[in-house]
């Protein structure tokens, strides 16, 4: 018997789709592209699988993820975790709070943030370079966006320059996108 | 221009439009030189991905049930609600310049589909951390097909991804609109 996992965690879940994922064994060479299939690469999860029914936005969505998280220079890996934690908590997102916690949590080695987040959510209390990314990511992610007019502001006082915080917008926004996948189309399962 | 369409922009509250803009920086009201500027400048791949993104799910080569004109009518509806009204305008503008005649007047179970495909655009939008299996459920009892579901979901997904990137680039340059 699977169970629903209803609370924040950083114990990553399973994730399960409402809807038939492809079946990859008659994925069509657009679909098998998109899901970035090759001989050396035949894991394929059912969260991709699922959105294989749409090859040409996986195509793109991808890579524009990765660009997104995972790029060189401006905003630490653990900060732009941080403001994916933020998006995801306002959409409550369980999956995708779980397993960018865990990321925040490898690369930051404070495990105290995600614990305050995950307890008190919006009205979590962190320290002044942590709250002012964690509250502007949560912001944003309001619908629609509350993004309040001293924002900027705050961002500079608490030492983010431009291209940080061009940064966190993106890493933000990129899962008011991924927590509307996630979220919507299929739930999380206990390990 | 299609009548459901013309109904799905006009359902949401209306704002003044602004001058039609294509690219998220003209969006964002970005002026040459400001530090915002320079930073986006070093930020050009993911500006031209988000752009990729946009035309995959406005104008994809595979529509399935989803044509370019409702999906542009449903964008617009979306940025209205997240009250970027210039982003609306360019979906405005978009669904209009779509060229997609529908029947003038759908039969009931095409217009109950598209009614489904509203409601669950707005939840998308205003509501995503309420959607529960049932929201899916309701889709395909209305005959919306499982790939149909994944293409308005990314949509939905993409149009929210990108109000919040112009949303956050307004902040930080202290033009919000």
């Amino acid at each position: 018997m699977s169970h629903v996992v209803h609370s924040f965690t950083t114990t990553v879940p399973v994730w399960s789709p409402y809807i038939t994922p492809v079946d990859l064994t008659k994925a069509t060479p657009e679909q098998m592209a998109a899901m970035q299939v090759t001989p050396s690469n035949k894991g394929v999860s059912p969260y991709v699988l699922t959105l294989a029914h749409d090859p040409e936005s996986l195509a793109v969505r991808s890579p524009l993820f990765n660009q997104i998280m995972y790029g060189k220079d401006g905003l630490t890996s653990a900060e732009r975790e941080l403001g994916a934690v933020g998006a995801s908590v306002v959409n409550r997102c369980i999956y995708c709070a779980a397993v960018h916690a865990s990321r925040f949590n490898g690369l930051s080695k404070r495990p105290e943030v995600m614990d305050a987040i995950f307890r008190d959510e919006r009205d979590a209390k962190l320290k002044p370079r942590d709250q002012a990314i964690f509250d502007f990511a949560a912001e944003l992610s309001e619908a629609p966006p509350s993004v309040a007019e001293t924002a900027a502001g705050n961002l500079q006082a608490a030492g983010l320059d431009m291209l940080e915080a061009v940064d966190l917008v993106f890493s933000a926004a990129i899962f008011g996108w991924a927590n509307r996948l996630m979220h919507t189309l299929g739930e999380p399962i206990e390990p | 221009m299609h009548r459901l369409h013309n109904e799905i922009v006009l359902a949401s509250f209306t704002k003044g439009r602004d001058a039609a803009v294509t690219l998220i920086e003209d969006m964002a009201g970005i002026r040459p030189g400001t530090p915002l500027a320079q930073a986006l400048a070093a930020r050009a791949e993911i500006l031209r991905l988000s752009q990729a993104s946009h035309d995959a799910v406005l104008k994809p080569r595979e529509p399935g049930g989803l044509d370019h004109g409702l999906r542009a009518a449903l964008a617009a509806r979306m940025a209205r609600q997240n009250e970027q009204p210039a982003l609306a305008a360019h979906y405005d503008d978009l669904m209009h310049s779509s060229g997609e005649m529908q029947a003038p007047e759908p039969a009931p179970v095409e217009r109950a589909r598209i009614a489904a495909i509203v409601a669950h655009s707005d939840l998308l939008t205003l509501r995503p951390r309420e959607a529960t299996r049932q929201d899916i459920a309701a889709l395909t009892a209305a005959g919306v097909s499982e790939p149909d579901i994944v293409r308005l979901a990314e949509l939905a997904a993409f149009v929210n991804y990108q109000a919040r990137v112009i949303a956050g680039f307004q902040a930080l340059g202290g033009a919000k609109s």
